[in-house]
Formats: C-alpha cells, sequence, structure tokens
C-alpha cells in the first residue's frame, strides 16, 4: 500500500514537474493542435471553477476574462482544423497535461476564500508559464502548417498577455 | 446667386470648425497595435479598430479606458497635451504610445 502510494505520488510529481517535456520527439501537427486546445481548456474549467468559488471581484473578472480569451482561441483552433482537414490526435503530453490539471482542481476544491484565491492566481502564473514555454521551444518550432503555426504564435502572445494580467491580479491579493 | 451664397456659407462654416483636427486609425490585429505610437494633436481623434477575436482595451490607468470588442472599433478625442503609454487591460503585454501636442 505504501508502495503503491509513493509510486503514484512520484508518478505524479513527475508529470507535474514535466508534463509538457514528454513531447520532446516532435509532435505531429495533428497532435499539437490536440496539445493546443487541451490546454485552452484546462485553463477554462480551472476558471469555471474559480467563478463559483471566489467572491474577490479582481480573480472574478481575471477568471471570465480567461473563459472569454481561451474558447475564443478554441473556436479559432477548431476552424482551422475543420478548413485543413485535419484530425486533432489524442496523445501523452495532453493526456500528462489533462492529468495534472484534474489533480491542480482536486487541490484547489479543497480551498476556500483568500487561500484558495491565492492558490488559484499562483496556479494561473505557473501554468501559463509553462504553456507559454512549451509553445516557445516545442510546438511552434515543430508546427509545420503555416496556419497553425500562426495561430500558435498569437496563441503564445495571448498566454503571455494573460501570465502578465495574471501576475498584477496576484499582486493585488497581497 | 442664391446658390453662391449657400456655397459660401458653406465654406465658412468648414472654415469655423477645427479643419485641421485628424482621426487617427490604430489597428490591432494579432495582439498588437499598429502603428504602436501615434503623434497627434489636442482635437483629433484616435479610432482604434480591433480585427481580432478577443477582446481589448486602450488603457491609461487612473485617465482612459476604452473597451474594444471583438471586431469592434472604439474612439477618442484628444483633450489635452502630453505623452502617455498605454496598455490593453486584459493583455498587458499590448503596448501602445501616444503623443499629443497642444
Amino acid at each position: 500500500m505504501l508502495i503503491r502510494s509513493t509510486t503514484a505520488l512520484a508518478a505524479l510529481l513527475l508529470f507535474a514537474a514535466t508534463p509538457l517535456a514528454r513531447a520532446a520527439d516532435k509532435p505531429t501537427d495533428p497532435q499539437i493542435a490536440h496539445i493546443a486546445y487541451t490546454a485552452g481548456t484546462i485553463d477554462i474549467e480551472a476558471a469555471k471553477q474559480a467563478l463559483k468559488k471566489s467572491r474577490n471581484k479582481d480573480v472574478l473578472d481575471f477568471a471570465k476574462d480567461m473563459v472569454r480569451d481561451h474558447e475564443a482561441v478554441n473556436r479559432q483552433a477548431l476552424d482551422l482544423v475543420k478548413k485543413l482537414k485535419v484530425k486533432p490526435e489524442d496523445n501523452d503530453t495532453s493526456k500528462a497535461l489533462t492529468k495534472a490539471a484534474a489533480a491542480e482542481r482536486a487541490k484547489l476544491a479543497k480551498l476556500k476564500g483568500a487561500a484558495f484565491d491565492k492558490a488559484y492566481v499562483d496556479n494561473e502564473v505557473a501554468y501559463h508559464k509553462q504553456v507559454d514555454s512549451a509553445l516557445e521551444t516545442l510546438l511552434i518550432p515543430s508546427a509545420s502548417n503555416a496556419e497553425l503555426k500562426s495561430l500558435l504564435q498569437t496563441g503564445l502572445k495571448i498566454f503571455q498577455g494573460h501570465e502578465q494580467h495574471a501576475e498584477h491580479v496576484a499582486s493585488m491579493l497581497k | 446667386m442664391r446658390k453662391r451664397h449657400l456655397m459660401v456659407a458653406a465654406a465658412l462654416s468648414l472654415a469655423a470648425t477645427p479643419a485641421w483636427a485628424e482621426t487617427i486609425q490604430v489597428t490591432i490585429d494579432k495582439l498588437a497595435f499598429s502603428p504602436a505610437s501615434v503623434e497627434a494633436k489636442v482635437g483629433d481623434t484616435i479610432v482604434w479598430v480591433n480585427k481580432d477575436a478577443f477582446a481589448h482595451t486602450a488603457t491609461v490607468l487612473g485617465d482612459w479606458d476604452i473597451l474594444l470588442p471583438p471586431g469592434k472599433s472604439g474612439r477618442l478625442t484628444l483633450k489635452k497635451a502630453g505623452a502617455v503609454d498605454y496598455f490593453c487591460r486584459f493583455h498587458p503585454n499590448m503596448k501602445g504610445h501616444l503623443t499629443v501636442k497642444p
């Protein structure tokens, strides 16, 4: 029992620390589309949790911005894959991201009030940083279709903007 | 004759309004203000045209805050001279600069 939970914990830590490192071998366009869409969906779900739990206006406004922007990006992504006749393909990176996000949501679910607000916003800063670096170092350089690459570049600017916005909200919570 | 009077009147009314007040367009595309830096005069109007699918703002904290919904535009008539940096509240990495001459 102890062994099992330790193994699970180690696996989880590995996922949490490097959920994107597993795609070290270059992802294909259908995989990249899936990863980008998944990354957006995760942030929408995190925001929806915040909209239910938080009472802080800055946090609620931020969460609404996240839902609005990521839904808009994901709509563009769906339109593009349809146009390109690309079928997004599930992969280890998407799975690891989803698993890490579920663990984070479970952790946040146990928190209330100011403790929740701080944990949510801090995680938003960390999460956006992580996605920024994945976009910059792996997904954008690996994308072969020019339109997909361009959408990812716009996505990177959105994520970088959200990171700064999250940092600003975090500074107001202190 | 009457027609000519009307034309004179029209010309005079044109001259009476500050004919040199301009409308300057700033386009937002892929999270960038273009041109990023604008020179204008008091009385000029800045029109921001948002071509993105995302909502943006053109904001100077504590001064003005123009909301720019996706595909829409917003405007500001400049009332005072000075140089300001403005940004998008939703994406603070989007920055613009405005120099307003008297």
